[in-house]
């Protein structure tokens, strides 16, 4: 064990926050280099550098601490990294993928715009094991401050040495680089965002080769999410068990849900994983307007709609959230009340796909557009009894016959909506008009 | 190798292979439209999924590799299933515009959708609509047909050199663009319209003119450059309606370029010499074939009784065929003339070679090519492909050029010196190497020389990347090189740089059929077009020349032809470059006629004509033949070009060419210093390069580059005391004219750079031309 010495203080109390990712946010001036440096910053990497603890022993640790990659796939990260081949000769990137562009995912911003450091920390630990000499972190389009902030981080970061030549005097050779996007979805996917990075139209790549043997400018290159590499300097620090016993059964840690929707206290939520809907839900304080819960999208749109009933007693960790037929995502939690129409909410969420398209496969950019005319024709009351099998079937035919998972993820929500509230869609296409009254587009 | 299992049958494959190229192999059918062989795998358009055991996806054939005990189903339900939704949405936005569609016919996505579609849609939305842009005069465009397969943008990059296409936009607006205002500018771009496996890119010469099923095919050879690259023509109503290639992987692979495309835009221009035409009483007259050869037999008896038959030239263009080329010697022969040649640019050279040294396909896997004096993307546009190849592959080129002309490939070093340089460049690598390798002797015509030159850095790294182990080294003297002065002393030291390291020497000679002329024994050393006309003819018989254009060696061929007695011209088109002719025979264009070229490789190839001659023309080997029967020569009596053929080349296929003329002693280069002269560089552009070429529309009505402006690099302009707003005096057919001057950086110092149809006139009071140094 590394952090024998290290006090572990897990929060008795399941109902509250854990913050771990976000562990400045509460503290005065969050971001900055020296409220890092207080709470014990920093202090990984140098113990790391100083003692030279081997690669293979950091990559042993976070393999017990069972973390999962937090944009979405959740592959465990620690056999993710024994995949780079950090023997071979030549430039080897390591890459943090801030690129969160599906509607109701909002967690890496908060993590840069709080807490840049333990990001930084995390990245140049990630570095030291997989060798590589260039990071970068890929910043979502849409948020220029934060992409400003953490120029900014980056800068103080290299004025303390722990980024640059000779990190700690220890003859380790590092450096991490902001690359602002231009907001295109598309770009969260690794491939299409290492396109991007190299200059060029962000457009998944076909796989295999695999970013480690071939990524960026084709050298091995390892790209991770936001949380994951923030997650690192607290593993080294209290240890992979203690992270893992934070969380559930093959669901270790912590995870920030992003609730937003219906509830009175929209926001970023870390907790550990595990804890049930209801107590999540009664966090982001409940249902606003004293309404009834309708349903969520546990974790971005990306994945399943689940109706109330069955996401009630279910619990926010990778199996609670697969068993009521979703799954955990990005921890985007969209929660919607009965006043939520879902003829205009898909039409919303496939007009998203649609747009978001990259165009390159057949399948994704035909059929996404096909989808949401389907359904804006079914919201503008032409809708045809014979549309709802025809949706069905075309984004059953979407989904796993393109290059990425973005013509999986269009099918998604089509498939869930109409499944669990066919009724719903039945009546719209009857009566042209919604079965819930005068709602919002 | 290892086992898998298609369609349930076992087969053997290489490791590596994906399972398109295996079902490609074995004759199993998978549709697909990104895919290509040639271009890198996409992976886009998902027609190719097919279904392989343990898999739960379909995969997409032409990305997947074949595994050990792989089992791929082709024509599963499964497969079926994928290919039918993918088909189902290609069309959704596909107009139904067939009718009306150029490529209604010969269209992938039809024929695949006739095989794999439904019969109904099921689409009733909207259909998305695509502006159409404008790519240029060769490319018509019908956007909203594309189905974004990106097989042009590949080409473009991968082929052409440069991303001049892209699919611009995300999901459904994607859509293929060139960069704002700028059109396809690639010597390569036709090709493009073959790939596209829909009506989106198609000729815009040919659109609407004919519809596929009504063309007849029939191959034939171009004769524009010296590669012989594989044609197919399309005949309607006895014209030729359109070209395109004819797979050959050892010539043309499946491209051709846009010369060899589109030049067929001229073969019925107006200009066509329709019947023979006499010049009585200053006035052109059409006249019978018969009282054509009449006049000629009379004038010709009459001059060579007056002047002796040596005093008649015989002077072809280099894209003669075999038979043309082997009756007009025998003709010259039967006459007792010894002054026949075909090499109409060269200015000094002595020199027959136009052997590139090894095969087409060889140059791809060559190490390192140093090309000297050439132009290549102007003067062989697909050769210049094979070595953007061989960069690919992770071979290093070294330019040595007038002219840092973008080649759009890596070059690793280059030499920018006027073309009067090239040798001392040469000996210095020389040099290095001698160094290097301290070799006391390298050879006695050039030992003494050696010891006078000293190498610089850039010599001494070329002679680093040649001296590298294991490295295949090339070296070619591309045209421009050849038609120097000094090309006999380039060739002797290319040779003995290339031999020094067991390398490649060759020529990239332009000269379509000049391998074949220097097999038939013609540009024999001493007498080449430059030193026959300086010799005042009497009659000059020119043949497929158009002679102030074509015939670069000489500065002022229309004075020659004003001088000489009587002027007969075999030519299929008649111009004001004729005036000074005293008869016109119409001869038919490479089309119109059988014959047999043999490429800068040494391949022969035969072809016919592929259309009927025009109005009265009639094929050169003909009107030889005739015109040997009238001049009363004995074995003048051959009935086809099967037959000439047969008298030349061997029954089996070992030929013996003639060996190449080595100079005695190198006697031309100039180690003096040339700061105070000024050089000269010309450019023949591609779509310049012969008769047929310069008629074709379409090919001139792209921006043209190097066409009337004199580009001079600023320094030397300093030097000339010039700007870029003064005028530079060149001439053309003895009339003075005053170009632009245009800075240009490219080019050498003390170098004027001018297309090839203006001669130097050099008046201007600062220029001294560098005195000859004889060593």
């Amino acid at each position: 064990m590394i952090t024998d010495t290290a006090e572990l203080r897990i929060n008795p109390v399941i109902k509250k926050e854990f913050p771990l990712c976000l562990r400045t946010k509460f503290i005065n001036n969050p971001a900055s280099i020296e409220t890092y440096l207080s709470i014990g910053g920093y202090e990984q990497i140098k113990r790391v550098l100083k003692n030279k603890i081997t690669p293979e022993a950091l990559i042993e640790e976070i393999k017990i601490s069972g973390l999962r990659g937090r944009g979405g796939a959740g592959f465990p990260t620690g056999l993710k990294w024994s995949f780079m081949p950090r023997a071979s000769q030549g430039d080897k990137y390591i890459v943090c993928n801030s690129d969160e562009g599906e509607p109701g995912t909002f967690k890496d911003r908060d993590i840069i715009k709080y807490n840049p450091h333990q990001l930084i920390e995390g990245m140049i630990i990630a570095a030291y094991i997989m060798g590589a000499k260039t990071g970068y972190n890929y910043i979502h389009g849409e948020i220029w401050g934060e992409y400003c902030s953490f120029e900014e981080a980056i800068k103080e970061a290299r004025a303390a040495g722990f980024l640059g030549s000779n990190i700690c005097k220890s003859n380790f050779n590092f450096d991490l680089h902001a690359v602002h996007g231009y907001g295109a979805y598309i770009c969260g996917e690794e491939t299409a965002l290492i396109e991007s990075i190299e200059g060029k139209k962000g457009q998944p790549r076909f796989k295999p080769p695999f970013p480690a043997t071939f990524g960026i400018y084709g050298k091995p290159t390892n790209v991770n999410n936001t949380e994951t590499y923030a997650t690192i300097p607290w593993i080294l620090e209290y240890g992979g068990q203690a992270f893992s016993d934070l969380g559930v059964k093959n669901s270790g840690g912590t995870k920030i849900f992003s609730v937003s929707g219906h509830v009175n206290k929209p926001g970023n939520y870390e907790i550990q994983m595990g804890m049930p809907f209801k107590d999540l839900l009664d966090l982001a304080g409940g249902v606003w307007n004293d309404r009834k819960l309708k349903a969520v999208i546990p974790g971005g749109p990306s994945t399943a709609l689940v109706p109330a009933k069955n996401i009630l007693n279910a619990t926010m960790d990778y199996e609670g959230l697969t068993a009521i037929g979703s799954s955990l995502g990005a921890g985007s939690l969209i929660v919607m009340d009965d006043s939520t129409c879902m003829v205009k909410t898909l039409k919303r969420l496939s007009y998203f796909f649609y747009e978001e398209s990259c165009g390159q496969c057949t399948p994704c950019r035909e059929g996404t557009g096909w989808v949401y005319r389907i359904i804006k024709r079914i919201v503008d009351g032409n809708g045809k009894p014979e549309d709802l099998r025809l949706l069905t079937d075309v984004s059953k035919k979407i989904s796993g016959r393109t290059i990425c998972a973005l013509g999986d993820a269009a099918a998604v929500p089509v498939l869930s909506f109409i499944n669990h509230f066919e009724k719903e869609f039945e009546y719209y296409i009857r009566h042209g008009r919604s079965m819930i009254g005068n709602t919002h587009d | 190798m290892i086992k898998i299992k298609i369609n349930g049958k076992s087969i053997e494959v290489e490791p590596k292979t994906t399972i398109i190229q295996v079902a490609d192999k074995v004759g199993i059918d998978i549709p697909r439209f990104c895919y290509h062989k040639k271009l890198t795998v996409a992976a886009n358009c998902r027609m190719c999924l097919v279904e392989v055991k343990n898999f739960p996806k379909p995969l997409p054939a032409c990305a997947t590799q074949v595994m050990e005990g792989m089992e791929i189903s082709t024509k599963s339900k499964f497969t079926k299933e994928a290919q039918q939704s993918v088909m189902e949405f290609l069309l959704i936005n596909h107009p139904l515009d067939c009718p009306i569609c150029d490529q209604g016919g010969e269209c992938d996505l039809q024929d695949t959708a006739m095989a794999y579609g439904a019969s109904g849609t099921r689409y009733t939305e909207e259909k998305r609509v695509v502006f159409n842009k404008n790519i240029g005069p060769l490319i018509s465009t019908d956007l909203t047909r594309c189905i974004q397969c990106t097989r042009c943008v590949r080409f473009l990059k991968e082929v052409g050199g440069v991303m001049e296409l892209g699919l611009v936009g995300r999901g459904e607006h994607a859509e293929i663009s060139a960069y704002v205002d700028k059109s396809v500018e690639s010597e390569l771009s036709g090709n493009i319209i073959d790939l596209c496996p829909v009506g989106a890119l198609t000729s815009k010469p040919f659109r609407y003119s004919a519809r596929t099923w009504e063309l007849i095919r029939r191959y034939t050879i171009s004769p524009h450059d010296s590669l012989g690259s594989n044609l197919e023509t399309h005949i309607k109503n006895n014209i030729v309606m359109r070209v395109l290639p004819k797979e050959n992987e050892k010539i043309n692979e499946c491209w051709i370029s846009d010369r060899d495309r589109y030049s067929y835009e001229g073969l019925n221009h107006e200009d066509r010499l329709t019947h023979p035409m006499l010049k009585k009483n200053n006035k052109w007259i059409k006249v019978e074939w018969e009282e054509a050869f009449e006049f000629i037999t009379q004038k010709l008896n009459k001059i060579t009784q007056s002047y002796g038959a040596d005093s008649v030239a015989f002077i072809m263009s280099p894209q003669s065929t075999l038979e043309e080329g082997f009756l007009f010697n025998k003709l010259a022969k039967s006459m007792g003339s010894s002054n026949i040649d075909y090499r109409i640019s060269q200015k000094g050279s002595e020199l027959n070679g136009s052997w590139l040294g090894c095969q087409v396909n060889d140059i791809e896997t060559l190490d390192l090519a140093v090309i000297i004096g050439a132009n290549l993307r102007q003067e062989q546009p697909l050769l210049a492909h094979r070595f953007r190849k061989m960069t690919s592959h992770g071979g290093s080129i070294v330019l040595i050029n007038g002219l840092d002309d973008e080649l759009l490939m890596p070059i690793k070093e280059r030499v920018i010196c006027s073309p009067t340089e090239y040798s001392i460049e040469i000996l210095k690598i020389i040099k290095s190497i001698q160094t290097h390798k301290k070799i006391k002797s390298i050879d006695k015509s050039i030992d003494s020389i050696l010891k006078k030159i000293t190498t610089d850095s850039n010599s001494q790294k070329i002679s680093q990347l040649i001296l590298e182990k294991n490295v295949r080294v090339g070296i070619f003297l591309g045209q421009g090189a050849l038609d120097l002065e000094c090309a006999n002393d380039l060739y002797y030291l290319s040779n003995i740089l290339s031999s020094l390291v067991d390398g490649i020497c060759g020529s990239l000679s332009n000269y379509a059929n000049g391998v074949g002329l220097d097999y038939l024994g013609i540009g024999a050393p001493g007498i080449n077009t430059k030193n026959i006309l300086k010799k005042n003819m009497a009659a000059i018989i020119t043949m497929n020349i158009e002679p102030d254009i074509d015939i670069t060696s000489d500065t002022n061929i229309q004075s020659h032809l004003k001088a000489s007695k009587f002027n007969i011209g075999i030519t299929p088109y008649a111009s004001k470059s004729f005036d000074a002719y005293d008869c016109l025979l119409p001869m038919s264009t490479f089309t119109e006629s059988s014959g047999t070229y043999i490429n800068i490789s040494r391949q022969v190839q035969s072809v016919k004509a592929v259309v009927s001659s025009l109005a009265e023309s009639r094929p050169a080997w003909k009107i030889l033949r005739v015109l040997g029967n009238y001049l009363g020569y004995d074995d003048f009596n051959y009935d086809s070009t099967e037959e000439i053929v047969g008298e030349i080349l061997p029954s089996n296929t070992l030929m013996t060419y003639p060996e190449i003329n080595k100079p005695e002693k190198i006697n031309t280069i100039n180690i003096r210093s040339t700061t105070n002269s000024l050089q000269s560089y010309t450019i023949v552009r591609h779509e310049d390069s012969d008769m047929i070429v310069r008629r074709a529309r379409a090919l001139h009505a792209r921006d043209a580059k190097f066409s009337d402006v004199v580009n001079i690099h600023p320094t030397t302009l300093k030097r000339l005391k010039l700007t870029d707003k003064n005028l530079f005096e060149v001439e053309r057919n003895g009339v003075k004219i005053k170009l632009p001057i245009h800075s240009d950086l490219r080019v050498a110092l003390n170098t004027v750079c001018y297309h090839s149809k203006y001669k130097p006139s050099f008046k201007l009071p600062l220029i001294k031309v560098a005195d000859k140094a004889t060593l």
